[in-house]
């Protein structure tokens, strides 16, 4: 049996309702396939896309990549609103019904922990931008240095000015996420963003998730708010509610709990 | 310029891909066995796509420790 199902999901039976309108990767329906006390949300997806080696392929496509996750993202964000769910890493692939109930059934454990641990709460994105300038204000380049010695003095005193500068950031960035924390139930730092991708103004120097109760979102948005340094060159960013992916995480049980 | 004042962003719908593939190629539950594709191979992906995606800059190397489940 060579049919390979994409999963999405994990949530627990009975079915609360897969609605049946959501379309999945590539616009197939999705549905829940059912194991031992726990249901998994997959769609269909082509063998000649999913396999192991056209799949390592389309993952270096960006438009590809960037279809086949929000695809994703959309199928996790209907099913949580109806149910608790753990998201599963994108791109997970299992060989037909039997392997998706193998699955199930093999990390039967980790999902209920899982399940347990993320039931009624969402997942919020915080991120904090700086901008550092990187010339002193008062110090005209087109001023000439007057000796060698002069021009050194200069260069150091514009580095330390930076130096200060992303010291400043960095306090800023880690007082807003210790704040937050201390308000959430769980929270984890993603990389800084850079990149292409990541345009923005100013340089990303916090990425962090924060796990709140679904019910808590409002008042954690509204904390954010408030706790956003009102500083020249600073730009407090918040993305959310998502499922909570940066808090699934299964691999061990007991060792399974993020943050403090 | 301070967090979204002029649009909600509990009204905000539209995703960033960069804050997607955060959460979608280091979140989420990793299943090993009987699938296609392993975590490893989406290291791999980052690791690819890391000029695209985040990573850490030369000019700001990160204040913070990497997260332990993440590799």
């Amino acid at each position: 049996m060579s049919d390979l199902l994409y999963v999405y999901a994990v949530a627990r039976a009975p079915v609360q309702g897969v609605p049946a309108s959501i379309e999945g990767v590539g616009g197939a329906p999705v549905r829940p396939v059912a194991g031992d006390g726990l249901i998994a949300v997959v769609s269909d997806v082509r063998a000649e896309d999913f396999e192991e080696a056209p799949l390592r392929k389309h993952l270096e496509d960006l438009d590809w990549l960037s279809g086949t996750a929000r695809a994703h993202e959309s199928v996790v964000r209907a099913v949580s609103d109806v149910m608790g769910v753990v998201p599963l890493r994108l791109a997970t692939v299992c060989r037909g019904e039997s392997g998706v109930r193998r699955m199930l059934d093999d990390g039967y454990d980790r999902f209920t922990a899982n399940l347990d641990r993320l039931e009624g709460h969402v997942e919020w994105g915080v991120k904090l931008y700086a901008t550092v300038q990187e010339e002193p204000e008062k110090e005209p380049a087109v001023e000439a240095p007057s000796s060698g010695r002069d021009y050194l003095r200069r260069r150091l005193r514009s580095r330390q000015s930076r130096e200060r500068n992303w010291a400043q950031a960095d306090a800023l960035a880690r007082r807003l996420h210790t704040e937050l924390a201390g308000h959430a139930e769980a929270q984890r730092l993603h990389r800084p963003q850079s990149g292409e991708l990541a345009r923005a103004d100013g340089v990303n120097v916090l990425n962090a998730a924060f796990l709140v109760r679904r019910a808590g979102s409002e008042a954690f948005v509204g904390l954010v708010e408030r706790l956003t340094p009102q500083e020249p060159g600073i730009r407090v960013e918040v993305t959310g509610p998502w499922a909570p992916y940066s808090f699934a995480d299964l691999s061990d049980p007991r060792e399974g709990r993020v943050g403090a | 310029m301070t967090a979204a004042d002029d649009t909600s962003p509990l009204a905000r719908r539209e995703l960033a891909l960069v804050d997607l593939l955060d959460r979608l190629l280091a979140g989420g539950v990793v299943i090993a066995g009987d699938v296609t594709l392993r975590i490893a191979d989406v290291d791999l992906v980052r690791i690819d796509l890391k000029a695209l995606i985040s990573s850490v800059g030369p000019r700001v190397p990160s204040p913070w420790p990497a997260p332990e489940e993440d590799g």
